[in-house]
């Protein structure tokens, strides 16, 4: 076994694991944005909640792909070229979600916040959905040629397994979001988003259960089967704590879910990091699609104290906003400045 | 069109466009930092309604490049799978590092400014958004070291048809990089500057329009209030005239930092990539002279219809070498020696689709690269040149009430974008046929090359390069759109819209707020979970 390609492969698992944590609840937080909050008001509850943090969440994808084009060059090449339009869907979803969070109170009308709800709600979900379904498919397999290209056509990557992580990330999002809200919330926010958690649970986290099943059933060995079922235990926990009123017990307990069910997924695909449905001699290992050993060396160097320091000052940016927020913070409508504006915009010049 | 030729259009369109984003931020962002620094020291609060009023713009505008850039490293891996094997090696490094060293800082303490006003003491506060410009400096530091290796492969050796790093060393203080760094930083703050002087015209104008400055019988400035409109008291004057004379000094200042960088560039290129230099010029023949205008057919890829026009001798080979007599190569004299070096003809090689077994054309596209060369300096020189001659016309405190210099100052904003984008045209168009240009020291590594045609992925169909051409084209319109007409929103309502607290609070109750006592900032007393709210 080569070292640096499986430390590699170890810390991509561990940057696509940081970042469906960590934007896992503020994507939620976008879905549920139309699904949950009744009002102009709660949805900035709900928006303020992941206001100072989201950007920061959001560079753990960049990382990761990042991460992926230094240390293992072929595997960022195929999967990316390979799912084309996905990947224009969530980088259009990533563009007006992101554009959203910061246009949605620059004016002070019901249609543009309207518009820009939905931006961030469909935004939300498209990104979760597609980040999802490419997931998956680097763990079930693309239709790859021998040079690693993508056969068949603009739509050849399309599988149940693509429907399956989409909707694993989606759903996933939403109860991870449900339990931040109940923990960075007060009010009736925070009793709603717990009363929710506790009824979909079971639900919003069948289909992450289904892939991380249905992967162990193609690749399992026993120790990654029993991570699956330790992530059921901490699943069973969140809910259990949930009802109990213990929220960041809960929210703690769906985060090892996340981290154990991902690390049962990559440990059970471990050393392919894309096979090819067409023929199992062009699967793309942790050998033959990385990088050499003095990049990854280097890499490692780096991201040895980078990544630690980078999780320290994200944390420190979590201490800094821990205060719950509830609708009795949001101030007024960000009205703009009745009088200059007015005088402003009727004369020209 | 073929995939190759829209998959570089999107490349262009994207990649142009982001870096409209790009230079602003970084400029602004720094500009932004000193006028809170200025504000922590000395409390002035014409400081603090600086920092308000430029630091929203400044956030209007750092989203839609957060937004675009990610764009920019998908679709290396989308469009261009056979660029990012052959590249991966050595060029996945400088973005990976670029998304944990630097982005991740950047977000990070920016998200904290944003909304940090009320939970962090002052100068952690202020740290904050330092922290934050420093990390887009070395965001750029890092992808301009991924793009100068592609001007300029160094530190790696061909092993299995693949260039393989050796020298990180090398790689991240490669020559090309350590002059373009500080060329894109000025070319930054370059936009700022203009971005400060035009808007911070337009409102000086405004306030003499309205009547609330006056010029006394000395011609010098007679600040007023008035009465009816929060915020715009004596303090406001001083917040665009101090916005002005910065942002003229900015731009002064860094157009004197391009043309001392773009002259280490220039006998760099001129060494590195010398059809580069030769197409800027438009150069056929060899000579000394530097071209200020040439006619004929530029387009026509043909030496024989272009006729320089107006030539000044010495000039060119001053740009190239330092001297005054060195013969700089011109196209004819270069073209056969590419030929010999590279080839004549792409290789029989299913990586080249359709184009395997074409003649290669080893020089650029003239019209681009000549134009684009002067497009960047003259609108540069421009910038600088109104930015000294505003400086004197508001030496007296203000500006004259003409409407048509209003209007100047403000359109004069897009010179120093025009001037960036200009220039990268330049330098990557020049680049081709290549993406990843030969270098032709003679250390060696000269074979390390790769032809634009070569890199395009080879998966991808037609119709989907074209689906997301159209997309992305059009998303950007639609929110370039947006972002304008917010932007437009903000400058016309001056600091009040960025500091709604002038309005809500008698004003003197905030502007007393000095960086000691806790901050300023609307909101009830004791209120502070939300000091800023989306």
């Amino acid at each position: 076994m080569e070292l640096l390609p499986t430390v590699w492969f170890i810390a991509i698992a561990v940057l696509w694991t940081g970042y469906l944590f960590l934007e896992g609840f503020d994507l939620g937080v976008g879905m549920l944005m139309k699904l949950f909050a009744r009002n102009n008001t709660e949805r900035r509850v709900l928006l303020n909640t992941i206001g100072p943090v989201w950007d920061g969440n959001e560079v753990w994808l960049l990382t990761a792909g990042g991460a992926t084009f230094a240390a293992f060059p072929l595997w960022y090449a195929s999967l990316f070229s390979a799912l084309y339009l996905p990947l224009l869907v969530v980088l259009v979803a990533l563009i007006f979600r992101a554009v959203a969070f910061e246009y949605r109170g620059k004016v002070d009308t019901d249609r543009w916040r309207a518009r820009w709800d939905w931006a961030i709600a469909l935004g939300s979900f498209f990104a979760a959905f597609g980040v999802g379904a490419a997931l998956a498919l680097t763990t079930t397999g693309l239709p790859l040629n021998a040079n690693g290209d993508r056969e068949g056509g603009p739509l050849a990557w399309f599988s149940g397994y693509a429907v399956l992580g989409g909707l694993a990330v989606v759903g996933f999002s939403l109860i991870h979001a449900l339990a931040f809200l109940a923990l960075k919330t007060d009010g009736d926010v925070r009793h709603r988003a717990r009363t929710w958690f506790v009824r979909l649970l079971p639900v919003l986290l069948l289909p992450i259960a289904g892939w991380a099943l249905s992967i162990q059933f193609l690749e399992g060995k026993p120790w990654t089967w029993a991570l699956v079922l330790v992530a059921v235990a901490a699943a069973a926990a969140a809910w259990v704590w949930a009802r109990r009123g213990a929220e960041g017990k809960a929210f703690s307990a769906l985060g090892a879910f996340l981290a154990l069910g991902s690390a049962s997924i990559f440990a059970a695909v471990f050393p392919v990091v894309l096979p090819s449905t067409l023929n199992e001699a062009y699967d793309l290992t942790i050998s033959n699609a990385s990088s050499s050993d003095y990049t990854l060396g280097l890499m490692s160097i780096v991201a040895a104290f980078g990544l630690p320091l980078v999780i320290a000052y994200q944390a420190w940016t979590y201490w800094v906003f821990r205060r719950r927020v509830s609708a009795a913070h949001i101030p007024e409508a960000h009205s703009f400045l009745p009088a200059i504006a007015a005088r402003a915009f009727t004369t020209k010049g | 069109m073929d995939a190759l030729e829209i998959a570089r259009w999107q490349f262009g369109i994207t990649t142009v466009y982001h870096f409209m984003m790009v230079p602003l931020t970084i400029g602004l962002g720094l500009v932004v930092a000193v006028m809170q620094t200025a504000w922590h020291r000395t409390g002035n609060p014409e400081y603090l309604r600086m920092t308000k009023f430029w630091g929203k713009l400044f956030l209007i505008n750092f989203i839609m490049g957060v937004a675009t850039g990610i764009v920019q490293e998908f679709q290396f891996g989308m469009a261009w799978s056979e660029y990012s094997r052959f590249v991966g090696d050595v060029f996945g490094a400088p973005l990976a590092l670029e998304a944990l060293l630097a982005f991740f800082v950047e977000s990070t303490f920016l998200g904290l400014w944003i909304f940090g006003w009320k939970q962090l003491k002052p100068g952690i506060h202020l740290a904050c958004l330092w922290i934050a410009v420093i990390g887009s400096i070395f965001s750029a530091y890092f992808i301009i070291v991924a793009n100068s290796w592609m001007q300029h492969p160094v530190g790696v050796e061909m092993i299995d048809g693949r260039p393989v790093m050796t020298d990180a060393w090398a790689v991240f203080t490669n020559n090309t990089a350590l002059v373009a760094v500080p060329h894109t930083l000025f070319g930054a703050l370059a936009v700022a500057g203009g971005f400060l002087l035009g808007i911070a015209w337009y409102h000086l104008w405004r306030r003499r329009r309205d009547g609330v400055d006056t010029v006394g019988a000395d011609g010098k400035v007679i600040p007023g209030e008035s009465a009816d409109i929060p915020g715009r008291d004596r303090d406001d004057h001083k917040v665009w005239l101090r916005s002005l004379r910065i942002g003229a000094v900015v731009a002064m200042i860094s157009f004197a930092g391009t043309a001392l960088t773009g002259d280490l560039q220039g006998k760099l290129m001129f060494e590195q990539q010398p059809m580069k230099m030769a197409a800027a010029e438009a150069a056929c023949h060899d000579g000394t002279g530097f071209s200020v205008l040439s006619i004929g057919n530029l387009g026509s890829q043909n030496c024989d219809d272009i006729v320089a026009l107006i030539e000044v001798p010495g000039i060119l080979s001053y740009l190239a070498k330092g001297d005054f007599t060195t013969e700089v190569q011109g196209v004819n004299s270069l073209l056969p020696q590419y030929k010999e070096a590279y080839g004549t003809h792409l290789p029989d090689n299913p990586i080249y689709g359709e184009r395997a077994g074409q003649e290669i054309d080893y020089l650029p596209v003239m019209e681009v690269t000549y134009w684009g060369f002067r497009m960047m300096i003259g609108f540069g020189g421009l910038a600088a040149l109104a930015a000294l001659v505003a400086l004197w016309i508001t030496r007296k405190g203000t500006v004259p009430e003409s409407r048509w210099l209003m209007r100047l100052a403000v359109f004069g904003i897009l010179a120093p974008f025009g001037a960036n984008a200009a220039g990268w045209i330049f330098t990557e168009m020049g680049r081709q046929p290549f993406v990843v240009a030969p270098n032709p020291d003679p250390s060696g590594i000269d074979q390390v090359f790769m032809f634009t045609a070569a890199a395009v992925s080879p998966g991808v169909s037609a119709g989907e390069l074209l689906a997301s051409l159209v997309t992305l084209t059009a998303v950007y319109a639609v929110l370039l759109v947006v972002e304008v007409k917010l932007l437009v929103k903000y400058i016309r309502g001056g600091v009040v819209s960025a500091m709604p607290e002038l309005v809500h609070a008698p004003a003197d109750e905030n502007e007393d707020a000095t960086p000691g006592s806790g901050g300023p900032g609307g909101g009830k007393p004791g209120d502070d979970v939300l000091a800023f709210a989306y």
